[in-house]
């Protein structure tokens, strides 16, 4: 198990930032899968013209909301794979400090 | 407990001390911190005090044990810290102790060194023998191989055999020279010896050690083969310019074989030597390691305490030292149980004997502080010392520094992580401290640790006020708004306006904070919002302000300054009530008074009219126009020109009274103070013994004497000055509040880029592999945050917070004139010696 590669600032940096990603994200996760009127802005949806419909719209929105909450998910797993990772590069570089 | 709202009452003391018994007590008042003592003879240079043997005594065991430290950095030899409490300081004929121990290890350890440098240095010789024996024996072995022997004959040829009969026989010297001055040594060879030499060289592949500086360096051997006396003089000039060091080599290959015999024995027996000297010189740092800090600690100590004693008067009879010192009144109880310790401890019978007595110095300006107020009190001391006893502005500072710093940092996000990190170091407070972390970068936020979790924490509240998380906003309790247009019209329009004056509104505000609706809003929402935040700026301004003024009631009351009460606050504070407060006010009657009527939505009635939204008028005009006693013509013919009934007359009254207060400010106090000067000039002759009796026996007598000592003109120019600031920095400070605005706007248009440029970037794109991007896009955004929004931001925010403090709020009544309290404390000493060493 003495795979070490990152040193203990970068780890610690990837633990800091992966708590704040999967807190963040699975509430963004969240957000969008209750259709949070908020972050509408920020659906991929197609500019001017690419819906003829209401209908079309609204299913559009639907999707797109869905899809942006299983993203945000999968972001936040990822994360979770990074602070699993950085937590055993700390622990790693934090036990060989101590032992030296 | 002294308070927080004024510095301490301080008292000079004289402080007598018996000769014996002064160590002791000097030692026991630096260990409680509260005195500062004055110099008695300021021009008695330093060498000429009573105790400066003691001094240079203890100078030189600093050195020593610094040249100590240093040795045993050197061995990299890990310094135990001091186990639970300091040391005391020592008795001062423990002293001769320490100055002996000292003395004994610093010539151990200059004795170990010198023979192992010795030693190294022989080492290195033998070493170096070692390497010519063994790569001149290639070179030889060269020579003597009977296949070269042919190649010598013929290119010598026979008259160079035969010429001089023996003389061919050719001289050599070895040696060792530095592998980098080789080429330079081979060409000034060359040169001066006309290329009559051979010169040989083999790397020595090993490094050697230097004695002296104990570097690794690299070194090679060489041989050079010539013919002739005159040669051999010239080679070994040569050899000596270039620092190489020869060495004896016999000729014969038995004698060298023996020899090189000889130095292997050598070198062994060097080796064991070496290693038992490096021994002892461990064990002889590591004993010293145990110990070294606890006897920094020592002599620092009764370094100070005789520097201290330098301070001290001598008294003729030579028994006793005369102190000075200025103490805080109510410790005057703790401090007399220290001298009595202290006469204790030495034996002495005589008690010390603590003497107030009165002074017209100015006290130096102590606050006590904890390790929370400490930041805060820190942050007023870097704009100036208070006065002693004036108002402190540091506890209102400790709420509205965050508050307003809050104001111009409003995000939820932003406020959340600057909480979590101040919080972290609140939290892990005593090993972060234990940790004497040395970056400077560092020490400021830990020091300010309380101040960034406060600040955190308002930013928080704010952020939920403005309804603003990373630029994006909660609906929680639902919004008040609908949409009440039919699909049509939705398809056709890019933009659509929600009437507040309709159905669209459902006429009860959001309960908490802003309507999260503004955040989709593109079109209006910077508008409503600086609307909304410019008029909060003033309002927290204007109060900031008058709150400031009022604290100056406080100075002029306990310092008994009646008249400034009268012609200096009261004009002021009714200057800025009339013109700015009254601003507010319209301010609040513009929000209550105008808008929608329940009920009677969209109505045509004049009367409803009157207080819709359209006939609001705009406070920044009415304010203007109230100073220039103009009325602008009515432009709206359904509106009324006034906000209230008799609007125009209380506002001409109010700039009539405001600007009538000026005068009173201007010529108010000067007039008083040239009445006060003819009375005094009219009735001295009569009275003149008994007033200067008077005057000089009271307290308060301090204030016209004061003033006795300045021309009637320069009273006039300070006034004048001091009337100007005031009238123009009120203008100009309300002003200044909107940078409240200002930086909040900035902070929140700045966050929505980041966020617009970034993470919507890493949201929009399609499909499942977008969460992968998301992924690397959220990394970027996170450190831009941090970076630009949370550091850059916050430093900008925090800064101008520190300004709205320093000059807008405590220009209004406070002077910063006074001078630190220093008390000797050994504590500070220690701290202040450790940091300087490092």
């Amino acid at each position: 198990m003495a795979c070490k590669f990152c040193g203990p600032k970068l780890s610690l940096c990837g633990l800091i930032l992966s708590v704040w990603g999967i807190i963040q994200l699975t509430l963004m996760g969240v957000f969008y899968y209750i259709e949070a009127v908020a972050l509408l802005e920020d659906l991929p949806l197609e500019e001017e013209g690419g819906h003829h419909t209401i209908e079309g719209f609204i299913h559009k929105v639907e999707v797109g909301y869905s899809q942006n909450a299983y993203n945000c998910w999968i972001a936040a797993l990822l994360y979770v794979i990074t602070l699993v990772i950085s937590g055993h590069q700390f622990w790693m570089n934090n036990r060989s400090s101590v032992s030296m | 407990m002294g308070s927080l709202f004024r510095s301490e009452e301080m008292t000079l003391c004289q402080l007598f001390l018996q000769s014996e018994a002064a160590y002791a007590c000097v030692s026991e008042l630096g260990e409680l911190g509260l005195v500062q003592f004055r110099d008695l003879n300021p021009d008695v240079n330093a060498f000429q005090r009573k105790f400066v043997n003691e001094v240079r005594r203890c100078d030189e065991m600093e050195r020593k044990l610094r040249y100590l430290e240093k040795e045993i950095r050197r061995d990299g030899i890990p310094m135990l810290e001091i186990p639970g409490e300091c040391p005391e300081a020592p008795q001062p004929r423990e002293m001769i102790d320490l100055e002996a121990t000292f003395e004994k290890l610093e010539n151990e350890l200059r004795e170990v060194n010198q023979n192992a440098e010795a030693l190294k240095r022989n080492y290195l010789e033998l070493t170096e023998l070692k390497h010519i024996l063994r790569k001149t024996q290639v070179f030889f072995d060269e020579m003597a191989d009977p296949s070269r022997e042919e190649e010598q004959v013929t290119l010598l040829g026979e008259e160079g055999l035969m010429a001089g009969g023996q003389a061919l026989k050719l001289g050599f010297v070895a040696g060792v020279i530095l592998r980098e001055r080789i080429p330079a040594f081979e060409r000034m060879l060359w040169r001066a010896c006309r290329g009559n030499v051979f010169l040989r060289q083999a790397e020595i592949d090993t490094p050697l050690e230097d004695p002296t500086s104990s570097d690794q360096v690299y070194k090679s051997v060489f041989i050079i083969f010539f013919q002739g006396d005159q040669l051999k003089t010239r080679v070994k000039k040569i050899c000596e310019g270039f620092r190489a060091t020869l060495y004896p080599c016999p000729e014969a290959p038995a004698d060298r074989r023996e020899m090189a015999m000889g130095v292997m024995t050598r070198i062994e027996d060097l080796n064991t030597v070496l290693g038992q000297t490096q021994d002892h010189r461990h064990r002889v740092l590591v004993a010293a390691a145990k110990n070294i800090k606890n006897w920094f600690v020592k002599v620092r100590k009764i370094k100070a305490i005789y520097h201290t004693l330098n301070l001290f008067n001598l008294d003729v009879t030579q028994k006793c030292l005369i102190a000075e010192c200025w103490v805080p009144a109510l410790d005057m109880e703790t401090i007399q149980l220290a001298l009595r310790r202290g006469t204790e401890r030495s034996g002495s019978s005589v008690p010390p004997i603590l003497n107030r007595m009165e002074t017209a110095e100015d006290p130096p300006t102590y606050n006590r502080t904890n390790k929370f107020t400490f930041a805060f009190q820190n942050l007023i001391y870097a704009y100036g010392v208070a006065t002693y006893r004036e108002v402190n502005p540091a506890p209102y500072t400790i709420i509205t520094f965050p508050f307003l710093f809050a104001v111009m940092f409003g995000d939820l996000g932003h406020g959340a992580l600057m909480a979590a990190f101040g919080f972290w170091m609140c939290y892990k407070e005593k090993p972060l401290q234990a940790k004497k972390i040395d970056s400077e970068i560092w020490n400021i936020f830990f020091g300010g640790r309380y101040i960034i979790l406060l600040m955190g924490l308002f930013s928080m509240y704010t952020g939920i006020i403005y309804n603003d998380i990373f630029s994006k906003s909660l609906n929680i309790f639902g919004s008040s708004w609908r949409n009440n247009y039919d699909n049509s019209t939705l398809a056709e329009n890019k933009l659509l306006q929600l009437n507040p004056d309709s159905n669209d509104y459902l006429q009860s505000p959001y309960p908490f904070g802003i309507d999260p609706v503004w955040q989709l809003a593109e079109s209006n929402k910077i508008i409503f919002m600086n609307a909304y935040k410019m008029k909060i700026s003033i309002i927290i301004g204007v109060f900031h302000m008058l709150f400031g003024v009022c604290m100056s009631l406080w100075n002029h009351l306990y310092f008994k300054r009646r008249i400034s009460i009268y012609v200096e606050f009261i004009p002021q504070i009714v200057f800025l009530t009339l013109l700015f407060f009254y601003m507010v006010l319209l301010m609040f009657i513009k929000w209550t008074s105008y808008g929608p009527t329940p009920g009677k939505l969209g109505s045509n009635d004049p009367e409803i009219i009157k207080t819709s939204a359209y006939c609001a008028p705009s406070i920044l005009i009415t304010f203007i126009n109230m100073m220039l006693f103009k009325t602008d013509p009515n432009t709206r013919p359904q509106c009324d020109d006034v906000m209230y009934a008799g609007q125009m007359g209380f506002q001409k009254l109010f700039v009539i009274v405001a600007l009538l207060c000026v005068p009173i400010m201007l010529f108010g106090k000067p007039y008083y103070i040239m009445r006060e000067r003819k009375q005094r000039a009219q009735s001295q002759p009569l009275a003149n013994t008994e007033a200067a009796a008077e005057n000089g026996g009271v307290a308060g007598a301090i204030q016209p004497a004061h003033h006795a000592d300045e021309e009637i003109s320069e009273v006039f120019i300070h006034q004048a000055i001091h009337t100007i600031e005031y009238v123009l920095g009120s203008v100009s400070h309300t002003a200044s509040y909107l940078r409240l605005w200002a930086l909040s706007l900035a902070h929140a248009q700045l966050a929505e880029v980041a966020w617009n440029m970034l993470l919507r970037k890493g949201l929009m794109s399609k499909g499942f592999q977008g969460g992968i991007f998301l992924y690397v896009v959220f990394a970027g955004w996170a450190a831009i945050s941090v970076s630009i929004l949370v550091l850059m931001e916050g430093l900008s925010a925090f800064l101008h917070t520190l300004r709205l403090h320093w000059v807008e709020f405590q220009s209004k009544f406070y002077a910063g004139e006074g001078y630190l309290f220093q008390p000797f404390s050994f504590e500070v000493i220690l701290d202040s010696a450790g940091q300087a060493e490092e």
